[in-house]
């Protein structure tokens, strides 16, 4: 069955997808590890933590990856948007290998390469899963 | 495998599973709740071309199910966060996108329906060590 193809723009949304995830979980580990050890026992300490400014940074790139991840499942299916995240890891080492020029080892390397794979596995095939007389671009069409 | 990587001093093997796999859980639940929303609302760059960003916007926030997917996503969230503080972003980060990876796939191919071919088993089963490694 012929498969739409995506867009630039798609591809725009996949790559905002990618970077401001990662960006975002690493202003909250920032954020987080300044802050006292948290129990379990004062669930209201985690609440406070939100108004600090790396923890709100990061919460508001994670609003823009979510804004950019509900328009991405909009067009394409999870298990085809999911490894885009993970493609975030591997933008995130290669800057810090060529910007901040940090050291990356071997296995990193490796995982590096494993998903890049993956990734280019996902992104040859089809996006959306089209089944017969359910089609997502017709229910569109039809609601609007 | 998890048993290998350097715990911080205090938290134990168990302790450390149940918190990734809190995380791991409430997010499938989360993603594919919202991966269903999204499918039942249609293309929001359609919507948004018909009716502008508050008419894409005004699509997604009357969805039920989108609500039902964000509750569970914002647990994830805060389970996150919780972990976290325990352990470090390298070891917790990677350790729960990886296995959330594995478990959205079954989960979508179980209630979404959508076609996880040999492709995408295969994908999700690479970007999951690779996650992994990448951590190192």
């Amino acid at each position: 069955m012929p498969h739409p193809r995506l867009k630039a723009s798609q591809y725009l949304i996949l790559l905002l997808v990618a970077l401001s995830a990662p960006l975002g979980d690493s202003c909250l580990s920032r954020g987080m590890s300044a802050m006292p050890t948290i129990s379990p026992a004062h669930p209201m300490a985690l609440l406070a933590a939100v108004f600090t400014p790396w923890i709100a940074g990061g919460i508001g790139l994670l609003i823009l990856f979510f804004a950019c991840y509900l328009t991405a499942l909009s067009w394409a299916d999870l298990t085809y948007v999911l490894p885009t995240t993970a493609f975030g890891y591997v933008l995130i080492a290669l800057l810090g290998r060529f910007w901040l020029q940090e050291h990356i080892s071997a296995m990193r390397w490796a995982g590096i390469l494993l998903i890049t794979l993956g990734v280019g596995f996902v992104a040859r095939g089809p996006s959306l899963t089209q089944n017969p007389g359910d089609s997502g671009e017709l229910a569109g069409e039809e609601r609007a | 495998m998890i048993a290998s990587v350097r715990l911080p001093v205090g938290v134990g093997f168990w302790p450390a599973a149940a918190m990734i796999v809190s995380v791991s859980i409430t997010s499938t639940i989360g993603e594919v709740l919202t991966a269903a929303a999204m499918k039942s609302i249609g293309d929001l760059d359609l919507i948004r071309a018909r009716s502008g960003v508050r008419g894409a916007i005004r699509a997604v926030l009357s969805c039920p199910l989108f609500f039902a997917g964000v509750s569970f996503l914002s647990l994830a969230f805060f389970a996150l966060l919780f972990a976290l503080n325990h352990l470090d972003l390298s070891f917790a980060a990677p350790a729960s996108a990886s296995l959330t990876l594995v478990t959205n796939a079954v989960a979508a191919k179980l209630f979404l329906h959508e076609n996880v071919d040999r492709r995408r088993w295969l994908a999700a089963a690479l970007v999951c060590v690779g996650v992994y490694l990448i951590a190192h």
